[in-house]
């Protein structure tokens, strides 16, 4: 796209990702021709990405409330009260789009995007995880792409020194287009010194830090908001490059500056940088904004003013400040050797003025850009009936079965991944990496501990959104309560396809209706979230492949005690128990798509009464001390689990017969919902109160020797376990 | 680290900032962990000529004792503190994973609290820890007992004769790749570390009575 300034009419606001109605909106608005920076700044406000058009209707219908919410979606993070006078501020973000053209870079600005938002509001970041998704293992691009995604990630996360402690990977040949990164970020902050992003105080001054302003990332959020064709690559400049350093000084210089009495309100220059930073600042504030565009400071020369209002580049805040506090908050700055300028004011005009080299280059006004920006209800398409799974043999076995499955894409060992990134960094963390179901970070000062995790089952999803939404909380839900935690909120990253084609339309609003009814069964509000749409590619031959529908739930809990957490690692010389219905569900199993080749079936039913009385008793029982791990199951069924439990553990078991009235195969690999495994040292204790809580619990075996002896007497060693769970991923990377 | 600090003495440590061209009373310097500078250059090679390291530079020459874990170790060695250099891992990776750590000796105010031969587990989190220095320095080093820890076991980032970490030639300096701060409480998964900063801290309440 050229940054000449050319003539502005609708073939040009096409050109900007405007549609005929949306710039008759814009004239209408302007009652002029509007200038090419204006029409820019129209065109990212509006853009899918900025605007939330299409998805907003359905994001309204989200339970964000509860007793322990202090802020919802709306601020540039969720905040929800862990206690002590402390609050966890948390969200997870997309950053799709550029991981593919840059996988580096464009994975390294997404943790550096999501850090920002949350110290925006006044939190130290304690922790960052990160949900991946990429193409086919087959795919010869995967390779590369895994390769600068993982080290992207880590390059910026271990440079400013917030440990990586939790996330999650799949495969599937859907991502090979348009492979996923959602990195979330979560912080704590003292809750009478949260910070809000709605300007205030007519003449008060706007100043800028960070990082120099450049020409990159021009136009991102407009490429994020459509479809990838086979000139993706030839998107590259668009994609920005990250400064961990300058951003670490930031965080620094920031919480400096914060404990003082200087800030009215601060945002982070993300998505659409000083656009949206002083539109939406100005915006909810009610008030007007003057930007001298001459102070900005500019890392190239002859940078016109739509560069400088559309660049994304990186480790850039917008703070309004008290005026009598300006030379305190410059000297912070300057100490932390980043930039400073006062380049605005706020006005009681109620619009945005934008000055460049005497002249103004955008005068808009704000209430009508927020409130008549587009939205729209589109059409949905009903799902197609599910063909119900008829009986499948099992032409394996139980044995090789497991083999196969523990050394899946989806189930193998991830430590080659987590092993680049720094899980321990601030000595805080209590479980690392594939130690529990969720990572536990201790709070500083206090014995609090915060559970992490990212889920989504997209496979569920593709076959019925509706029921793969509710899954993803759940099991987010369930992986706090595996650790002892008491689940508080979640953040979501909904990433789908065209929202402009009804079947892709349809999965979001039905998906967004499952996870409404799971978070509203649990009491598990959503506080903030992101959605990435037009997440498809565009083939030579014209065909187009959305991705598996993926709405990813970043989960958080706290532990009044992080020293109760446990993890998923066997106990020798204990039981083990199950605890939860077991019906042999094979529909859209990994054992159906990894044994059978098929991606079939009605996933596993969810009865969301059933997970919460489960899940609300194994949580008692841990913090009640009679539990020394815990896993729930989700892929692959119980025999994977009691084999992930057994190998962190270092510990064998040997297994009690089958539940009859179940064929072995759909006994072990069933993905049946709201279950877990449990070692206890008193079995009895443990499934007499479960059978008065009306839940149904079943001893497994007793735990000891260094192999899985099966009912049939066959034993599969540790050994074999480890090789097969730990071959995948340096098999792929490292040849 | 400030928490490994606190914890073993009881006292806040004295954070120092890096334009500082002046040292306060102290019993031992740390350098710690993370990316000065974001480490774009060398791995420590413009931390090495912040205006600290000169009064830091002195302190050693005085007899000071100065500890640096990771990014302090690689400070420390392009201050020409400590031998060696620290090379790029030898899998071309970021490795963050637990490794573990023989003491060569015990007679230092850094190992005192383990025997020589114990072996400890301790994380690793680092891009640059690959140990080298050309044969003659590492004779010499292993000649003088300025080996401080060795890898036992998978020496995972390539480093010359398992080389972990390593002392000055007077011991009162002392570099390490490993991070014994993050392990000194059970909760965080063992006190492996512990007793470097306990003994570090009986020593120095040691000296004080003397």
């Amino acid at each position: 796209m050229s940054t000449q300034h050319r003539t502005v009419d609708q073939a040009l606001a096409r050109e900007f990702g405007l549609t005929a109605d949306e710039y008759g909106t814009l004239l209408t608005i302007m009652g002029r021709t509007p200038s090419f920076t204006e029409l820019g700044i129209f065109s990212v406000m509006w853009s899918e990405h900025c605007s939330y058009k299409s998805s907003r209707v359905w994001l309204k219908t989200l339970p964000t409330t509860a007793p322990w919410v202090i802020h919802g979606p709306g601020e540039n993070a969720g905040v929800v009260d862990i206690g002590q006078g402390l609050a966890a501020i948390f969200k997870m973000e997309s950053h799709n789009h550029p991981s593919f053209i840059e996988p580096y870079q464009g994975a390294a600005t997404g943790v550096g995007g999501i850090l920002r938002d949350v110290f925006t509001m006044g939190a130290r970041p304690v922790a960052n995880l990160n949900a991946l998704r990429f193409g086919s293992p087959e795919n010869p691009n995967t390779r590369r792409i895994v390769d600068g995604v993982v080290r992207g990630v880590g390059g910026y996360g271990n440079c400013v020194g917030v440990p990586t402690v939790g996330g999650e990977i799949n495969f599937h040949s859907s991502y090979d287009g348009n492979p996923l990164v959602n990195a979330m970020t979560v912080g704590v902050a003292r809750q009478d010194r949260i910070f809000l992003s709605a300007a205030a105080g007519v003449g008060n001054p706007v100043v800028y830090v960070g990082s120099k302003t450049g020409r990159d990332g021009i136009h991102g959020a407009t490429m994020a908001s459509a479809e990838f064709d086979e000139d993706a690559q030839a998107k590259r400049p668009t994609v920005q490059v990250g400064d961990p350093f300058v951003e670490k000084l930031l965080i620094e210089a920031c919480l400096e500056l914060m404990a003082t009495d200087a800030i009215v309100a601060i945002q982070d220059m993300g998505a659409a940088g000083l656009t949206s930073s002083s539109v939406e600042m100005a915006g909810k504030g009610g008030v007007g904004i003057d930007l001298d565009l001459d102070s900005v400071p500019q890392r190239e020369r002859g940078m016109t003013a739509y560069e400088m209002m559309l660049s994304e580049s990186q480790e850039r805040m917008l703070i309004v400040i008290r005026p009598d506090r300006t030379e305190q908050a410059r000297a912070i700055f300057d100490k932390w050797e980043l930039d400073f300028a006062v380049i605005g004011h706020l006005t009681d005009t109620g619009r945005i003025v934008v000055r460049h080299q005497g002249r103004v280059e955008a005068d808009i006004p704000l209430a009508p850009l927020a409130d008549e920006a587009p939205l729209y209800r589109r059409p949905t398409a009903p799902r197609p009936a599910l063909a119900p799974l008829g009986p499948v043999h099992d032409p394996v076995g139980i044995e090789q079965a497991l083999v196969t499955l523990i050394g899946c894409p989806d189930v193998a060992s991830r430590a080659w991944v987590w092993n680049q990134y720094d899980s321990t960094v601030g000595g805080l963390t209590v479980r690392r990496p594939g130690a529990a179901d969720a990572a536990v970070v201790k709070v500083e000062n206090t014995e609090l501990g915060l559970a992490l995790t990212t889920d989504c089952t997209p496979r569920y999803v593709a076959a019925d959104a509706r029921l793969g939404g509710a899954q993803a909380v759940v099991e987010a839900w369930r992986n706090l309560t595996a650790v002892g935690a008491r689940p508080l909120a979640i953040t979501d990253n909904l990433n789908f396809g065209n929202p402009e084609k009804p079947d892709v339309m349809g999965q979001f609003a039905d998906a967004i209706t499952g996870m409404g009814e799971a978070c509203r069964a649990l009491d598990f509000p959503v506080v903030s979230g992101n959605v990435s749409l037009y997440n498809e590619t565009r083939a030579p031959d014209g065909s187009t492949v959305s991705i598996l529908p993926t709405p990813a739930i970043g989960g958080l809990g706290v532990l009044e005690n992080a020293a109760q957490a446990i993890g998923i690692g066997l106990r020798p010389d204990q039981f083990l128990v199950l605890l939860g219905k077991t019906e042999g569900a094979l529909g859209q199993s990994l054992w159906l798509r990894e044994i059978h080749g098929r991606e079939e079936g009605a996933p596993p039913p969810l009865d969301l009464a059933a997970e919460r009385r489960n899940g609300d008793f194994v949580r008692a029982e841990i913090l009640g001390g009679s539990v020394s791990a815990c896993h729930d199951l989700s892929d692959g069924g119980l025999l994977v689990g009691i084999a992930e439990m057994a190998m962190a553990g270092g510990v064998g078991i040997r297994l009690d017969v089958p539940q009859s009235g179940i064929s072995p195969h759909a006994y072990w690999f069933g993905e049946d919902q709201g279950r877990y495994l449990l070692c206890v040292p008193d079995p009895d204790g443990v499934i007499e109160r479960a059978r008065r809580a009306g839940i149904e619990a079943r001893l497994l075996g007793e735990t000891g020797g260094d192999g899985l002896t099966l009912p049939s007497g066959a034993t599969i060693s540790l050994a074999r376990l480890r090789t097969a769970h730990h071959a995948f991923f340096p098999a792929l990377m490292d040849r | 680290m400030a928490i490994a600090l606190r914890n073993a003495s009881g006292r806040e440590p004295v954070m120092l900032w890096h334009r500082q061209d002046t040292l306060p009373e102290l019993d031992l310097v740390v350098l710690p962990g993370g990316f000065s500078h974001g480490d774009y250059l060398r791995s420590g090679a413009m931390a090495a000529h912040a205006p600290i390291m000169g009064p830091v530079r002195d302190f050693a020459a005085r007899g000071g004792y100065v500890l640096g874990v990771c990014n302090g170790f690689q400070i420390l060695t392009e201050a020409q503190l400590l031998p060696g250099a620290l090379l790029r891992n030898a899998g071309m990776r970021f490795l963050s994973q637990d490794c573990r750590l023989r003491v060569e000796r015990n007679d230092t105010v850094f190992t005192r609290n383990w025997q020589a031969g114990d072996v400890f587990r301790a994380p690793m989190a680092h891009g640059d820890g690959n140990y080298a220095a050309d044969a003659d320095t590492l004779d010499r080093i292993e000649g003088e007992g300025q080996v401080a820890f060795r890898y036992e076991g998978e020496n995972h980032n390539g480093s010359a004769r398992a080389i972990a970490g390593v002392f000055s030639a007077n011991l009162r300096v002392c570099g390490l790749m490993p991070h014994p701060e993050d392990l000194v409480d059970p909760l965080m998964g063992g006190t492996d570390g512990k007793p470097l900063f306990d003994g570090l801290v009986e020593s120095f309440v040691q000296g004080a009575a003397q």
